[in-house]
């Protein structure tokens, strides 16, 4: 049983998709997280177990990697994949209430903004920290983020944006959320932000990098 | 070599840009503020104040001529006529400057590509042109006579293939989609520019190739990587020249050396100067053959010195004078001078290692020698990868494990890549996600 959990916690590590797949090298003609997601399950391993023992330490072992700068973004993708093929497996036990996520995660790309390259990663690191993502994608308002809020009760929030003309509008999406739902935890990112304008806008934190944001998020869990 | 270009363009006040003299380019935008009507007298203000500091601080420091790059903001492009006031704000006193003093100076118009609002991307149907094409117009008779862009065709394939270090799929959205979209909108406006007599400059692929330099810079991606789509990217930025223009291409276009081995026209490059804006890891090797320096972006904000874009003048200003010292001196300090700038960067980053001219020359051989843009950008970036290894073994270069691996990986891949462009199509089309692009977008 462990040796089926150790074996897919290092598929999801290295981003061995499933047998086919040639990457990574190393991991060349051996199953993959599918085959071995399968296994678990067909095994009678929970698949709690299967997230938390498995799936989600890979993850925190990719994020570490990658903040270590031992890995980069592509490595961290397939291990993403990985875990994806893994995640599918495991719907049906979500879906029942069988599993529980650690939370729901709002993101999305500030009004007025396009950029998306670090809101994807965010997102993806997080996701891979046992967290449900709504991705809200690009040019999004305020009545947005509320409406995701009203859908997602107790969800966390996380804006980005990449330009300093496009920074001002994370203001007024949070005047509106703090204003509309109290106590709704708002984390801000991206090139232009900073700690004092996180504080200035009334946001709770400030991620300078995705490995913060997963930090702060622990800490809510 | 800086300040020489084999076709040189007068500009109306009579720069003459690659005719022998470098001038700096200063670009410019606001600080953390809304655009609305309540704002806009504060906005047009701001602007003001940017170009009489500018041209004051020039005058003062005897420039032989200024460029000012007017990017617009997006509130800018879809309102032409908050653009085109600012423009004439700005011409205004560049043309007082020039009355007065004879301080000579343009502007560069660089409108927003409002097209990637819309995803997927209806890069020939959008009715968001249409402001885009009304700014051009309308800015270039307020007196914004150079006009570029950094236009966005293919963008929404390659910033997922960033991500992915997948470089057929980054010649897959600059050469064959990319190439497409600078046809079209370049044809649009060359067109416009010739009706007027204005000046058609050039594009940048900034939203690739800096895409991928900054986050190669984050340490993202790798910088072997980078290097490769930055070779790539000259594919797609050469077309607006096929199409009609002249430069001098945009400051962000670390490409632009290639455009000049190529084609022979002056260019703008930033370097150094452009840390306001973004960090980048070719500093000094970016002025080696640019006729306009440029700091790429600064907010209009006070520093200790005063306001910062005049700060910002003040340094282009002196980087160019030393440069123009160097042409005047004699072709050995030319030379000396280029020597130092490519030296001092040269072997510290494949970006860098891929701007040296004598790299860029050996490089552009690769990248005309072709039947087919694809084909093009294959060959180009196989002799990056050449000189990136040969680098390497020589010693000159260090790198890190993991960025070596990839280098046989990036051949394997290239070398896939068939010479036709209807070949790499068909390999490609199963491949990719259909529902992030239009064909028909792209006349295919």
């Amino acid at each position: 049983m462990e040796s089926i959990l150790e074996k897919l916690l290092e598929a999801v590590e290295f981003g061995k998709v499933d047998q086919k797949s040639p990457f990574p090298p190393q991991l060349r003609g051996q199953d993959g997280s599918r085959e071995l997601t399968g296994k678990a399950i067909e095994t009678g391993i929970a698949p709690q177990q299967i997230l938390e023992q498995a799936l989600i330490p890979a993850m925190e072992k990719v994020g570490m990697k990658f903040t270590e700068n031992k890995i980069f973004v592509p490595q961290m993708l397939m291990s993403a994949k990985a875990m994806g093929a893994s995640m599918v497996q495991l719907k049906p036990f979500f879906a029942s209430g069988e599993i529980k996520t650690r939370g729901t995660f709002i993101i999305g790309t500030v009004k007025g903004d396009l950029h998306d390259i670090g809101k994807n990663l965010v997102s993806m690191m997080i996701e891979g920290g046992g967290w449900s993502i709504i991705d809200l994608g690009v040019d999004v308002g305020s009545e947005r983020f509320i409406e995701a809020i009203e859908n997602n009760p107790g969800a966390v929030v996380g804006l980005s944006a990449l330009l300093t003309t496009t920074m001002i509008n994370m203001n007024e999406i949070v005047a509106r959320i703090k204003g509309e739902k109290p106590g709704t935890q708002v984390l801000i990112g991206g090139a232009p932000v900073n700690a004092d304008f996180c504080r200035k806008i009334g946001a709770d934190f400030y991620a300078p990098g995705p490995q913060q944001a997963i930090e702060y998020l622990s800490k809510l869990a | 070599m800086f300040g020489v270009a084999p076709k040189p363009v007068k500009t109306r006040r009579g720069l003459e840009i690659g005719g022998g003299q470098v001038y700096a380019e200063l670009n410019f935008t606001l600080p953390v503020m809304s655009i609305n009507d309540n704002t806009l007298t504060h906005v047009y203000e701001h602007y003001r104040e940017i170009a009489e500091g500018a041209l004051e601080r020039a005058l003062h420091l005897n420039s032989k001529g200024v460029v000012l790059e007017f990017e617009t903001l997006l509130e800018m492009t879809k309102t032409p006529s908050i653009g085109v006031e600012i423009i004439k704000i700005m011409n205004g006193i560049c043309e007082d400057y020039f009355q007065k003093y004879g301080l000579m100076s343009e502007i560069r118009l660089t409108p927003n590509d409002l097209r990637e609002f819309e995803r997927p991307a209806k890069q020939r149907s959008s009715k968001l042109l249409e402001p885009m094409m009304e700014l051009f117009e309308r800015g270039m008779l307020a007196g914004g006579d150079l006009l570029s862009i950094e236009s966005t065709g293919g963008k929404e394939v390659s910033d997922e293939a960033l991500m992915m270090c997948d470089i057929k799929r980054v010649v897959f959205a600059l050469a064959v989609l990319g190439v497409r979209d600078m046809q079209f909108l370049w044809q649009k406006i060359v067109s416009l520019a010739n009706m007027h007599g204005k000046i058609a400059a050039g594009d940048s692929a900034c939203g690739f190739g800096n895409t991928a330099m900054v986050l190669a810079e984050k340490k993202y991606i790798p910088k072997v990587f980078a290097a490769l789509v930055r070779v790539i990217s000259v594919v797609r930025s050469i077309v607006a020249i096929e199409e009609g223009a002249t430069g001098p291409d945009k400051d962000c276009a670390y490409e632009g050396p290639f455009l000049k081995a190529i084609a022979g026209i002056p260019i703008s490059m930033e370097g150094k100067t452009a840390a306001c804006a973004h960090l980048s890891p070719i500093g000094n090797i970016a002025s080696a053959c640019a006729d306009l320096w440029s700091n790429e972006s600064v907010q209009n904000i006070k520093l200790l010195s005063g306001m910062a874009p005049t700060a910002y003048l003040e340094q282009l200003e002196y980087d160019v004078r030393l440069m123009n010292e160097a042409r005047h001196a004699g072709k050995t300090h030319r030379h000396i001078l280029q020597q130092l700038m490519v030296a001092s960067d040269v072997y510290t980053d494949p970006q860098a290692l891929v701007l040296s001219p004598e790299n860029v020359i050996r490089i552009s051989k690769q990248l005309v020698k072709g039947d087919s843009y694809v084909a093009n950008a294959r060959n180009g970036a196989l002799a990056t990868l050449d000189i990136i290894e040969e680098a390497l073994g020589s010693g000159k270069m260090q790198l890190p494990e993991m960025e070596t691996a990839y280098i046989p990986i990036l051949r394997d891949d290239l070398n896939s890549i068939p010479d036709s462009e209807s070949s790499f199509t068909e390999m490609m089309m199963p491949l990719l996600d259909q529902s992030k692009f239009i064909l028909t977008e792209y006349g295919l």
